[in-house]
């Protein structure tokens, strides 16, 4: 699809079909061709330097004596695999991003991140999920995904996770959350859903309770049966790409933006190179978006995925093999339309003095600027709506899809 | 004497029905109302009652089968050292084995035991938060282990974490803040989960070095630096968990340096001894006495005051407490040095905590405890295993937060339409009997007995005050399990 296709669908989204029964706010049925976002937020900040290696930077092996992923070597499935002369991909996602990279379906963009200083998982997460300049927030329960679905009213949104989060608080409307482990069934029928949600009709709950009984209820069966034989089989250890395969089912046909987070990269501690924690976490993570591509078929090629994490790390390895908390990162930008196979935004030679406060990488990305110019390509945003997603932003068009 | 007189003073109150004040006042007191907890209010009265909440008078006593059930788990009646003696000796064990399906086996063996003595923490600790008797020492238990968050499937924590509530927090929950922060820094658990067991001289780690200040003392954004940071993680160096088999020969004067708590070990030989400047002090390298003058320089700090007693004033009194409130209860946290039996009775006593009746959405754990609280009234279940999957359900596991910032304390981070329906769920599950709480564990299920919430602690407390869409659900109730199940998902039970 060619960006005029693109925003075509969009405006076609922005008509779109009539709701559902029951409370009947939620569920309007999107246009099957128009853009879709998924956030995936790396919640701990992910070592993004063991991702995307800077292979020809001998500051980096210098750095990292037991962390670093060797150069490309054809010879070596150990090693980096060649992006371009620069930049290497950690080998675990060889089987998942990297035929995606050679469809270019995906871009990476280093030095990206926020300018928050802090170096704090809660105060950067916060930061990068409520979209406002650092210092100014002025709204602390406002969420920049959510500020986007005010401006797309007709763009369903979901966050596949067990509360809300900031991202998608705030919005004036309910935004579904549902957790996509454990059974999905509806245990009542309209009758009592009604009586329980009419307990909450005069308590700023209404909706979230309304809103709730009714989700449960429009589950498709397919994707209840499936989860109910996928947690028989494994009761506990949940794998990211049957949660992704479900998430597909549920954007493939209801909603148009999502968010997904993933935990578990915060290593301090071994943190490994192409084996150990960090390596599991990215081959899972590749796993999943793999997944995701896969099952949403030829809907794939309206999607938009955006990985993002809330800081960087340390770019040298700390004294217990792994990193501390650093600050620019890596986002990845993944689609079927997707203008990928490449290396973007703006960036500076992986040097000693080019690090941030001789410690980690600078941040030359902004976040709002780069997700900014996104969402203007994907929906053909105009700058006054952009400012109302990322106020004080200077989107930035990285030209992505 | 004053026993005496409380008794008698019961029996000359009972027939008068508490005032709803006095019912407001004790639900936020309380995890939520059960016969006990309203007999003993009855008794006292408010402020004597408080009293012996805040200087333990009322103390942690189980009901007798609770006890037998907590004592006949491993983590509920072993020693950690001795856990942690076993877990050396298995590890030992699986690695002499050759390589093979036993080993295999063991070493999946060992992980089910591990995630086995994790379980049965979570289930100690909500059994204490229905059952204690000291009910607002449950919610401080709760609370601090929130506020000191360890997850439990990292590492060892799995064979510490019972020791964590039992031994470090809950003899500190109304002790001295000061008091709470040193033993949590010298808890295996806390060790463990944020690295510190291995921060060392030359092999720097800073992780609890940034959460001590950021998280369990002075809050982001109050003036520390990431130069603060990193002279703090010096200082910290050395603070681990004790090995388990006799330390090598140390000469003597390094020795005498060593500090053994528990399983909590000071090992000089770790420690970096420069001189460092934390918050503008100066602290003279001098071993583990530095770590004491740091925390002693970080507890006394006015921003650590004001970010606890928010933190206080969040979970019990208001999602946005107001400055006046916290003000007034930090300056009680300064002037007591830290007391925080002290700074509860500032909030307790305060204008705001009785502004803010009705308008607290409880939590999920306050949600499962006070829901079990009301409709077993004391009885005691024989299975706490569904209470762990309601409270992993709603996403608030004991011991379950990936992140060492806690679970959040605000209505928002509970109810949005994903938890709502979860919600009401439980409160199906619990309503209609559909459980497996009366079910010891490995039985088949005995029965579809369902609680009567229809009980004079309900005609006595809830029944007047109800609102005018409760009343109306509970009137189209069509069975005793369908009322159940509408009164513990009612606005009325969930806010208090």
């Amino acid at each position: 699809m060619k960006r005029r296709e693109f925003l075509l669908a969009a405006a076609t989204a922005a008509v779109a079909a009539p709701a559902l029964s029951f409370s009947g706010k939620l569920f309007a049925t999107p246009a099957s061709n128009s853009p879709r976002l998924l956030l995936v937020f790396l919640r701990g900040g992910y070592d993004s330097n063991n991702l995307l290696v800077p292979y020809s930077s001998d500051f980096y092996y210098e750095s990292r004596p037991t962390l670093a992923i060797a150069k490309p070597d054809p010879y070596n499935a150990n090693s980096a695999i060649g992006l371009d002369n620069s930049w290497g991909l950690n080998p675990v996602l060889r089987d998942t991003i990297y035929p995606l990279w050679q469809k270019r379906q995906v871009a990476f963009i280093p030095f990206a991140g926020t300018d928050d200083m802090s170096r704090s998982h809660f105060e950067t997460q916060d930061n990068v999920e409520s979209g406002e300049p650092t210092g100014q927030r002025s709204n602390f329960r406002s969420g920049f995904m959510a500020r986007l679905s005010g401006q797309m009213s007709t763009v369903p949104a979901i966050a596949f996770t067990d509360a809300l989060p900031l991202s998608f608080q705030g919005s004036g409307h309910d935004i579904p959350n549902i957790s996509l482990r454990g059974n999905p069934k509806p245990v009542y029928d309209e009758r009592q859903a009604n009586i329980l949600a009419g307990m909450y009709r005069d308590t700023s709950l209404a909706s979230a309770a309304a809103d709730g009984l009714e989700l449960r209820q429009t589950v498709s069966k397919e994707l209840q049966d499936e989860m109910m034989k996928a947690n028989r089989g494994a009761p506990n250890a949940k794998n990211f790409a049957d949660e992704t395969t479900r998430i597909a089912t549920m954007m493939r046909d209801q909603y148009r933006l999502g968010f997904v987070d993933v935990g578990g990269w915060d290593t301090h501690v071994n943190q490994g190179s192409t084996t150990g924690q960090l390596a599991n976490n990215l081959s899972n993570l590749g796993k999943g978006l793999a997944a995701y591509a896969d099952a949403l078929g030829d809907e794939w090629n309206n999607t938009v995925v955006v990985v993002v994490s809330e800081f960087g790390r340390t770019f040298r390895e700390n004294g217990n093999k792994g990193t501390d908390h650093g600050h620019g990162t890596v986002y990845w930008v993944l689609g079927g339309k997707v203008n990928g196979g490449r290396i973007a935004g703006q960036q500076v030679a992986v040097a000693p003095q080019s690090l941030l406060q001789n410690r980690d990488y600078p941040v030359l990305n902004n976040y709002r600027d780069v997700l900014g110019g996104l969402m203007g390509r994907m929906w053909g945003m105009s700058g006054s709506q952009l400012q109302s997603v990322f106020p004080g932003a200077h989107p930035k068009d990285l030209q992505l899809v | 004497m004053l026993l005496a007189l409380g008794t008698g003073a019961a029996a000359a109150r009972d027939a008068h029905a508490l005032s709803q004040d006095d019912i407001d006042w004790l639900r936020r007191d309380s995890f939520e109302l059960d016969s006990t907890t309203v007999s003993m209010y009855r008794d006292l009265g408010r402020s004597r009652l408080l009293d012996r909440q805040l200087d333990g008078r009322v103390g942690d006593e189980l009901p007798a089968p609770i006890n037998a059930l907590i004592n006949s788990y491993e983590a509920g009646s072993v020693s950690t050292e001795q856990l942690l003696t076993n877990l050396r000796d298995e590890q030992e064990n699986i690695k002499a084995m050759p390589d093979g399906d036993a080993k295999t086996a063991a070493r999946k063996a060992q992980q089910q035991h591990a995630n086995d003595l994790l379980q049965q923490a979570q289930e100690i600790e909500m059994l204490h938060a229905i059952y204690g008797p000291n009910q607002l020492k449950e919610q401080m238990v709760w609370f601090w282990l929130n506020h000191f968050s360890v997850y439990g499937a990292k590492g060892r924590v799995r064979w510490v974490a019972a020791d964590y509530v039992q031994n470090t927090i809950r003899p500190h929950a109304l002790g001295k803040f000061r008091d709470l922060v040193m033993a949590t820094l010298e808890s295996p658990a806390m060790m463990e989960f944020l690295d510190n067991a291995q921060n060392a001289k030359g092999h720097v780690n800073e992780n609890y070095a940034r959460e001590l200040m950021e998280l369990h003392t002075l809050g982001v954004g109050s003036g520390y630096t990431q130069q603060d940071v990193q002279q703090l993680a010096l200082i910290l160096t050395g603070a681990g968990v004790a090995p388990l088999r006799d330390p090598k020969n140390m000469r003597p004067r390094v020795a005498e340096m060593v500090v053994r708590n528990g399983m909590f070990e000071f090992n000089p030989r770790r420690h970096d001894f420069s001189d460092k400047v934390l918050l503008g002090h100066k602290i003279k390298g001098s071993g583990f006495d530095e770590i004491s003058e740091a925390v002693d320089l970080i507890t006394r700090q006015p921003a650590c005051a004001q970010f606890v007693s928010r933190k206080l004033a969040e979970y019990f009194v208001s999602d946005t407490p107001s400055p006046e409130l916290v003000a007034r209860m930090a300056h009680t946290f300064q002037r007591t040095d830290g007391d925080i039996a002290e700074v509860l009775q500032t909030m307790f006593d305060s204008k705001e905590l009785a502004a803010s009746y009705g308008k607290k959405f409880k939590d999920p754990m306050q949600f499962v405890v006070s829901s079990v609280r009301m409709a077993y009234d004391g009885k005691p279940i024989a299975n706490a295993k569904p209470l762990l999957n309601w409270l992993n359900q709603l996403g608030e596991p004991v011991f379950g937060r990936l992140t060492p910032d806690g679970w959040p304390l605000d209505s928002t981070g509970w109810s949005s339409s994903g938890q709502m329906a979860k919600r009401f769920e439980i409160a199906g599950a619990i309503g209609t009997g559909n459980n497996r709480l009366l079910t010891p564990e490995g039985q088949p299920k005995s029965g579809g007995d369902f609680p009567m919430l229809t009980t004079r602690l309900y005609y006595d407390t809830f029944d007047t005050k109800l609102s005018v869409p409760t009343r109306d659900a509970l009137a189209k109730a069509t069975t005793q399990q369908e009322w159940n199940t509408f009164l513990l998902s009612s606005p009325d039970f969930n806010y208090r």
